[in-house]
């Protein structure tokens, strides 16, 4: 099975400090890391790997020359092959323009690699967690997608894929190709190997720039060819005036807690 | 696609018994007041199979027109069908703007259709307004884990569309109904749906966490301190009717399983209350629970930065604060 996962190097969020004094986002030294649902993407991608030997995977990131750290990490986790997809033209795309582009450096990759049976992404990226560019890939190509996914295998000519719900899990079957976007499964995915790591390091990472697409309609992509527009960005304000409550004993200020929420018809 | 009219949708999704989820009829408030702005109707927009109650409970909630796809091949939703739908009645009527329930379902329709519609969509939003100066729909949602919020429009494409997260907006009391009904023969064939339900796994009884439906929920963090110490937090949970959720450092300690987890890997809740028991309150975690309308915070440590959401906040040892607040909680409901 030939496998695509989509992957996006994101800032750590839980390392995002606000500067208190510009009440600005501090990126600065903020490490970058695989985008967390990405990861699990890969690893899902990974598990029919270790069930169906003679498969491939291969992934893609749209993003800086720095996001060759992020390929690299993939390559020494699970990944046979990886491509970046770079180029200025790119820069400032929302999420459509961003999958239409995805789409175009799909259908390059599988000129090299041949067809993918499937296309594997996060459920959303960590640092805009919209969730669209999955869905939206899926459209460009006009493959079927299963969300939210906890897990994936092969059977026959389709996937069987452990989908979260809220009214308990699904099991949904698929035909290929198709897309799947990942969420949280139930287990810890893959660390890297030593001898992995250090061919990781070694390998060549292709980008892909806009001269491999001569097709792409230009009137789609970046800032300019991007439906929403960012009109402003603040950062929120914090809830301040909180009641904080220490009485002298646990009971007391369980008591008093009590009465104050009673009072605010909390409860 | 050009905009035919003024009009504002908001897609009103269905239950398993054919009534409206609450998030669509929470969406009729605010849709109501984008919808007078803008100059049109307010039409909801709802597509099942048996879903008459879900007419009536969007008439009630104070809908100009309901437009509804009724049809056997819609009794589940599937990418393909509802989104064909979809796709069909904004092309037939070209609705303005269109609001969606940022739920799963909502969350895997609204890509796909603005993606087949080549418009912009703007995903979770916690604020809806219009733009003073274009008369677009300002959208503002939260990025970076809740640390940024943004603002966003969507020019030159309709229609414009936007989901939006249950619990935001409170649902009105329902009124008189008074809504013209559409009805829209629309059917998909058999073999345009290419995904197929094999098998629910329901979870086990009382195992079912619906933490995004919760109206209080009270979770337990790394401070509960073992699977055991989810016993005073299910206990205090009980007497008020609450979910028990849970932050990532108890499930990944094995404490609770993943369906209970609230934050960035986990759910996004905004219940009425959220009680937070020995929960540190990293930034992943608030990121899935500070839209709650009152947070509680009880920990020992008193610069947990918790406290700084909290409206109440209590310094003190989990195992005695649980219990006694249990206590407390029965005597009033006495």
């Amino acid at each position: 099975m030939n496998i695509l996962v989509c992957v996006k190097q994101v800032p750590d969020t839980t390392e995002i400090k606000i500067n208190p004094e510009t009440n600005t986002l501090m990126r600065e030294g903020v490490p970058s890391i695989v985008n967390t649902f990405d990861a699990f993407a890969l690893e899902a991608a990974a598990r029919i790997k270790d069930k169906n030997p003679d498969s491939k995977i291969v992934v893609v990131s749209m993003g800086p020359e720095q996001a060759k750290a992020a390929l690299k990490e993939c390559l020494a986790i699970a990944a046979d092959k990886a491509y970046l997809v770079s180029d200025r033209v790119f820069g400032g795309s929302d999420t459509l323009a961003t999958s239409y582009i995805l789409s175009n450096a799909i259908r390059k990759i599988e000129e090299l690699e041949g067809k993918f049976d499937a296309i594997f992404c996060g459920k959303q990226a960590i640092d805009g967690d919209t969730a669209q560019v999955g869905p939206e890939i899926a459209e460009h190509l006009d493959y079927p997608q299963v969300t939210y996914a906890l897990e994936a295998e092969l059977d026959g000519d389709r996937l069987k894929v452990l989908k979260e719900g809220q009214d308990g899990n699904m099991v949904i079957g698929v035909k290929l190709p198709c897309l799947v976007t990942f969420t949280k499964p139930s287990f810890d995915p893959r660390y890297p190997t030593i001898k992995r790591k250090m061919a990781a390091n070694r390998a060549e990472i292709p980008t892909l720039t806009s001269a491999d697409f001569p097709d792409i309609d230009t009137t789609r992509i970046g800032l300019k060819g991007s439906p929403t527009h960012v009109k402003r960005s603040f950062v929120p304000e914090k809830k301040k005036g909180g009641i904080k409550i220490q009485e002298e004993t646990n009971e007391e200020s369980a008591a008093k807690l009590a009465t104050l929420l009673s009072d605010a018809h909390v409860i | 696609m050009e905009a035919k009219t003024k009009d504002l949708w908001v897609y009103v999704e269905t239950k398993e018994d054919g009534s409206a989820k609450s998030v669509g009829l929470e969406l009729l408030g605010p849709g109501r007041d984008l919808a007078d702005k803008q100059g049109g109707k307010l039409v909801a927009v709802v597509i099942g199979s048996g879903v008459e109650q879900a007419v009536s409970d969007a008439s009630a909630h104070g809908a100009d027109q309901v437009i509804v796809v009724d049809a056997p091949e819609f009794k589940e939703y599937t990418t393909d069908a509802y989104t064909a739908a979809m796709y069909y009645l904004i092309d037939k009527y070209g609705p303005t703007t269109l609001l969606i329930g940022a739920t799963p379902d909502g969350r895997d329709m609204g890509p796909r259709l603005s993606c087949r519609l080549k418009t912009g969509l703007t995903a979770d939003c916690t604020g809806l307004d219009i733009d003073p100066e274009s008369g677009n729909v300002a959208w503002t949602r939260p990025a970076f884990g809740g640390n940024l919020m943004a603002t966003i429009l969507c020019p030159d494409h309709r229609p414009q569309i936007g989901t939006v997260r249950p619990g935001v907006f409170k649902k009105s009391a329902p009124g008189n109904a008074k809504a013209e009904v559409v009805r829209e023969e629309f059917h998909v064939a058999p073999e345009q749906i290419r995904t197929e339900l094999l098998e629910v796994i329901r979870e086990a009884a009382g195992e079912l966490v619906d933490l995004e439906g919760a109206d209080i929920i009270v979770s337990g963090g790394r401070g509960v301190g073992g699977p055991e110490g989810f016993a005073p937090v299910k206990a205090l949970a009980d007497v008020l009717g609450a979910t028990v959720g849970a932050s990532r450092a108890a499930v990944d300690s094995g404490w609770i399983s993943h369906a209970y987890q609230v934050g960035q890997t986990g759910k996004t809740v905004a219940p009425k209350l959220y009680i937070a028991c020995g929960i540190s309150g990293a930034i992943q975690h608030l990121a899935g629970m500070s839209g709650s309308d009152c947070i509680v915070a009880i920990n020992k440590d008193p610069d947990a930065p918790i406290f700084d959401v909290a409206d109440y906040g209590i310094v003190g040892n989990l195992f005695e604060v649980l219990p006694a607040l249990t206590e407390e909680i029965k005597k009033l409901k006495a």
